[in-house]
């Protein structure tokens, strides 16, 4: 029984709930306000993880970033990036699996907004970005607090993508759901329903501190 | 001075119309822009802001070109002197009302104002609440203390008032007519009450579908000429009685209940909710129907 793979788990979800975050803010922003036409594609696009089986995802990530090709290559030499069988690897496949998660709440937050907060900073002389992060951001809290839990919690059941480009490596991409599967294959299933029950009282704590918080930061706004 | 001519198509409620005026505005003055809703007034003022784009047009203030379709300038809302009133206000629910204030401050500008603002405003007793615990009218004193923190040249007050009731909107009246004056303001306000536009206005555009049907000294639009009358109000006919061979008209005016002796001839023409202005020539008063 090793605590291994649920730390791993976690710091997978930590770290790519911190990415999405920073590249989901200017992303919903963007497609909450844009007037382009290409934004019914762009959304399509981020979308896209929800539909597709993670396989077909991990699949294609596998290809790209393998050293084999002209692309994974570029990554190697240049960056020093090894992305297939790696940490680095999966964070990256992880943020592209669960980014509608943390753009969707983000994005429909901003946009229920009344455009009169935007434009009222607008005419105090505030720049977009003051904006953002002191008028917008501030009063979407709840929807913030959604993205995140949402793309947390979906990291930490991700299977099918982890097993296509991570593998099984010990501390390296050797995260819950594969150790689980890797030791009911191996019939030991002691350690499995160890890492399942870990894995389940995880899980609805985190949902269950959010539903507390959500109702009382809804007491607050609205009560 | 401000100088101001658009031209723009807008999907209006009953298809398509064009706005196309041309403005010349005085400093100093307090213009109303009145007309039905629907008429174009407050994308005026959202062109004015720089929130809105003309397809073509010129907007210059004070000898500085914000808006020049056919050169190609076109200043952000940030970049212009503005003090904006919405009509449904925007404070920031995140913020208290001294924060809001404290928000609009320009970079390296002394927050003195913000403490002159709150007490023209009366706001005191407010400074720590939320905006979303307050009454109409105190929302809508926040509001205008706001958009004068970073001291505009230009203040743009879209339907300031329609969600007040009665009582409240005189004081609140008062207050715009004393910031007006006490920091040199040109206002332009955008409104459809003939009431509130009697009583704070010096000139007056009329809008009717995106064009100016006219403009004047508020006398001069909505009694056709001038009266020179010695004194005159604006208010609402609250009930027209019968007494023996005269009517007894009870006009509300401000919080006032004002009645007025007039013929039964007169009488026929007024109905109660009538607009009148109660105006006094020499000695004895007349009372006409503008809306």
């Amino acid at each position: 029984m090793e605590w291994g793979p649920i730390i791993l788990t976690f710091k997978l979800a930590t770290v790519t709930t911190l990415v999405l975050l920073m590249i989901s803010i200017p992303l919903g922003y963007w497609l909450a306000y844009t007037r382009t036409r290409i934004k019914p594609v762009i959304e399509a696009l981020i979308s896209m993880p929800l539909v597709l089986p993670p396989t077909v995802l991990g699949f294609y990530l596998l290809i790209a970033f393998s050293p084999s090709n002209f692309f994974g290559r570029f990554l190697n030499d240049v960056f020093g990036l090894q992305l297939v069988f790696s940490f680095e690897g999966l964070v990256l496949a992880s943020i592209i699996y669960s980014l509608p998660f943390m753009v969707h709440p983000i994005q429909s937050g901003l946009s229920n907004l009344p455009p009169n907060l935007l434009e009222a900073s607008f005419t105090l002389g505030k720049s977009k970005t003051v904006t953002l992060f002191k008028v917008l951001l501030p009063n979407i809290k709840p929807s913030l607090l959604t993205g995140i839990v949402l793309a947390f919690a979906h990291t930490i059941g991700e299977f099918g993508i982890v097993l296509m480009i991570g593998g099984n490596i010990p501390d390296k991409t050797r995260v819950a759901s594969i150790a689980i599967y890797d030791e009911v294959e191996a019939l030991n299933y002691g350690a499995a329903n160890f890492y399942s029950i870990v894995l389940f009282g995880i899980a609805f704590a985190i949902l269950l501190t959010v539903f507390l918080i959500n109702k009382g930061v809804f007491k607050r706004f609205w009560g | 001075m401000i100088q101001l001519s658009l031209y723009k198509k807008l999907q209006a409620n009953h298809g398509e119309m064009i706005l196309d005026i041309d403005i010349q505005i005085q400093s100093g003055r307090l213009v109303a822009i009145y007309g039905e809703s629907g008429a174009g007034k407050t994308s005026i003022l959202r062109m004015l802001a720089g929130l809105f784009h003309p397809e073509k047009g010129k907007i210059i203030v004070n000898n500085q070109t914000w808006l020049d379709c056919s050169e190609a300038i076109n200043l952000k809302p940030q970049k212009r002197k503005i003090g904006y009133v919405f009509q449904d206000l925007a404070l920031f629910p995140n913020m208290s009302v001294r924060e809001n204030l404290l928000f609009a401050l320009d970079k390296g500008q002394k927050s003195d104002i913000v403490d002159e603002l709150i007490s023209i405003m009366e706001l005191h007793k407010l400074e720590t609440r939320s905006p979303d615990t307050l009454s109409g009218g105190q929302r809508q004193r926040v509001a205008l203390a706001r958009a004068l923190v970073k001291q505009p040249d230009l203040l743009l007050l879209d339907e300031p008032l329609s969600a007040i009731d009665h009582q409240m909107r005189s004081k609140l009246q008062d207050y715009i007519l004393e910031v007006h004056k006490k920091f040199q303001l040109t206002t332009i306000l955008v409104s459809h009450d003939i009431t509130e536009v009697f009583k704070l206005s010096d000139h007056i555009i009329v809008l009717e579908n995106g064009r100016i049907q006219k403009q004047g000294s508020p006398s001069e639009v909505f009694s056709g000429k001038n009266m020179s009358g010695k004194f005159q109000f604006t208010g609402d006919i609250l009930s027209i009685e019968k007494e023996e061979v005269v009517h007894i008209v009870s006009v509300l005016i401000g919080n006032n209940i004002v009645k007025v002796i007039v013929t039964e001839e007169e009488a026929n023409d007024l109905s109660v909710g009538n607009k009148v202005i109660v105006a006094s020539k020499a000695f004895n008063p007349i009372i006409r129907r503008i809306g």
